[in-house]
């Protein structure tokens, strides 16, 4: 572990750690441990986000981060080497029909990644049936529904309907997110619960799959 | 009520004061009958005691419109955008049915021939890379890369015409081939300079732009006979007036887009200060193509990459808050009123916003989802705000609801005047029976 790494990571400083990372690639330490600290890292950014002291920008340079060192790890792993974290659960996430935004999601799908779930992202403008099939085949705890607009609650209560007429609902849980969602909006397109943010998706989608 | 004569020597107050009494006075505007000409009067001045913070003989309430008036009429957004029958049809449906106390423009669909011809690409619009029954929504991109800041700062305008529009609108991508026109020096010059305009794909892009001018004109002229029908026959006044932009907005928004802009507050601090001070005339300058003496003297600014959850306040104070609060000032001086409008939230920023250098009385502030009652608390006294009636009621919550939080907020909000209502977010969609409660209790508090 380099607590130098973990510190220039939290801090935002994004040249001197990957240069460090580099150096200390070349220097022999264990590429995975490298991804250990950026994990380390995030998971610091992501209480301060929770705590609102830091912001989507840091979340962004903070991805951005990881996935230069990551790029540098990757060619040094040996085949087959690096063993699969073990993962919280599965989530089915998508911005639904008729909305492109894809700012938001990105950060709510990296997040709960960072945070140990394997995420299927299905994009944006997502279909209902789409859902529907990747639920069907990916069988996840919990599905997200992202939407930025006022137009994105009749897609989302469709989205939820159509989990339900497949006889999929009480398989997962429901949740949305998004600019102008809300308690409100939760409960018309009977999802579980709104998230305000990235860090209450993994909070939310923890208590869900029974994780810490 | 002509411009005076002494405009320019009159005080930024009175300038400000003349601007609304020609608005109120509807300099320029023949009404159908004196019923609405008065109803107009009166809402005007609703509006301009509610901007000047005094206590309105009643409260106004607005709707902020998107596409709800097309859902509302059984038309699409689609329709909205490529019909202009359909279009007017849907605004008069809208005001005569609602009769909110101000009138939105149809200038706010803009025709979608024209996009495409330009094939306009910052932007998908219903059936064109959005479905047809959805709004026009933003498709970012770095139209302007990383390293051309310095590009963009020493020549903002032949960047525009040489770099950034023949990336944004295929139509114009054969620019990128054109030489400055700060080539055409001497008489040598000319015709050399004149060359590439010979070229048959150069010559294409102009009749291309001449065809989108001349849509567009059909357009502003079908556009304009709606607002003035539902002005005239209803008596709204059109609060909304000339349109500008934060220049760190403009930057984010327009050039670099959400992510890569995010990245550039900690790669290319200083770039993005001197970027957007280069921005702020340009900005000072855009509202007055749309204003004539007699419109509203208010300047909408859609503010987006600043809010809460997009930077730090320390960012925001250093980055984005310098430029925007220079082109208030000089459109303050000219008693022009900036209408600022707070997408997201600035919960963190109300201390920061009420900056002693703005003088009081000179700016309107509309909130998305900012807590109103901390707004009331740090704005009453400073400047008028509006705003966080949940679009999500209007569509999801029951009649009851709507009329009680609408009471809510008018007990919270309203008692010491400088306040309006107003819903959060552009409407798209609702239930019609909670947009009727909506205005009527406005309407009727008091």
């Amino acid at each position: 572990m380099s607590q130098e790494l973990i510190d220039l990571v939290v801090d935002m400083r994004e040249e001197e750690a990957v240069k460090l990372a580099e150096k200390l690639l070349d220097e022999g330490v264990e590429p995975l441990s490298l991804l250990d600290d950026c994990r380390t890292a995030l998971g610091i950014i992501g209480d301060r986000f929770a705590a609102g002291e830091c912001f989507v920008p840091e979340l962004i340079l903070a991805g951005e981060m990881l996935r230069q060192i990551g790029a540098m790890v990757k060619p040094r792993l040996a085949a087959g080497g690096g063993e699969e974290q073990k993962k919280l659960g599965r989530i089915v996430f998508g911005t639904v029909e008729g909305d492109i935004h894809d700012i938001a999601k990105d950060i709510v799908v990296f997040m709960l990644d960072i945070n140990g779930f394997e995420v299927m992202d299905l994009g944006v403008d997502v279909p209902v049936a789409k859902f529907v099939e990747a639920v069907k085949e990916f069988k996840p705890q919990v599905v997200g529904l992202s939407g930025f607009l006022t137009l994105a609650y009749d897609p989302m209560k469709n989205t939820v309907q159509a989990l339900v007429d497949a006889g999929l609902r009480d398989s997962v849980k429901v949740m949305i997110g998004g600019g102008q969602m809300d308690d409100q909006v939760a409960a018309y397109a009977k999802a579980d619960a709104y998230g305000k943010d990235a860090m209450a998706a993994v909070t939310l989608s923890k208590g869900w799959v029974g994780a810490k | 009520m002509p411009k005076p004569e002494n405009f320019e020597s009159l005080t930024p107050d009175q300038k400000r004061q003349a601007r609304l009494d020609a608005w109120i006075n509807h300099e320029g505007i023949e009404f159908k009958d004196p019923g609405a000409e008065n109803s107009y009067r009166e809402r005007a001045r609703l509006f301009a005691d509610v901007f000047q913070m005094k206590k309105p003989a009643r409260v106004p309430v607005a709707i902020a419109t998107g596409f709800a008036p097309f859902h509302y009429a059984g038309y699409s957004c689609k329709d909205a955008m490529y019909d202009t029958d359909k279009l007017g049809k849907a605004m008069k449906k809208f005001h005569v049915d609602f009769m909110p106390d101000t009138a939105a423009s149809a200038g706010l669909y803009v025709p979608g021939q024209v996009l495409e011809l330009l094939d306009y690409k910052l932007y998908h619009w219903p059936g064109h890379g959005v479905p047809e029954n959805t709004s026009y929504q933003c498709a970012e991109a770095e139209f302007m890369k990383a390293d051309e800041y310095g590009a963009y700062m020493s020549d903002p305008s032949d960047y525009f015409i040489r770099t950034y529009l023949p990336r944004v609108m295929g139509a114009l991508g054969p620019w990128k081939e054109l030489p400055p026109f700060t080539d055409l020096l001497e008489l040598p010059f000319i015709p050399w300079g004149m060359l590439p305009f010979g070229l048959p794909h150069i010559q294409e892009t102009f009749k291309k732009l001449m065809k989108a001018g001349e849509l567009s004109l059909e357009w502003a002229g079908k556009v304009a006979a709606i607002d003035n029908d539902i002005v005239t026959s209803l008596g709204l006044p059109v609060y909304q007036g000339g349109f500008s932009k934060a220049p760190y907005d403009v930057i984010g928004d327009t050039l670099r887009g959400t992510r890569a802009m995010m990245l550039d507050t900690f790669r290319r601090k200083k770039e993005i200060i001197e970027a957007a001070e280069r921005i702020v005339p340009f900005m000072v300058r855009m509202p007055y193509g749309a204003y004539r003496w007699g419109s509203s003297p208010t300047v909408f600014f859609p503010l987006h990459k600043g809010a809460d959850s997009f930077m730090s306040p320390k960012v925001f104070k250093e980055l984005y808050w310098p430029s925007f609060k220079a082109v208030m000032l000089e459109l303050i001086k000219d008693g022009m009123i900036p209408f600022l409008f707070v997408e997201g939230s600035y919960n963190q920023r109300l201390d920061l916003i009420t900056d002693p250098d703005i003088p009081a009385g000179s700016t309107i502030w509309y909130f998305d989802k900012t807590d109103m009652k901390e707004v009331k608390k740090h704005l009453e006294g400073w400047a008028c705000f509006s705003g966080n009636f949940p679009s999500s009621l209007l569509k999801t919550g029951t009649v009851d609801q709507v009329k009680e939080h609408c009471t809510q907020l008018l007990d919270d909000l309203a008692g010491n005047g400088g306040y309006y209502m107003v819903n959060g977010a552009v409407l798209d969609e609702m239930n019609p029976e909670n947009l009727h409660a909506y205005v009527e209790t406005v309407k009727s508090y008091r």
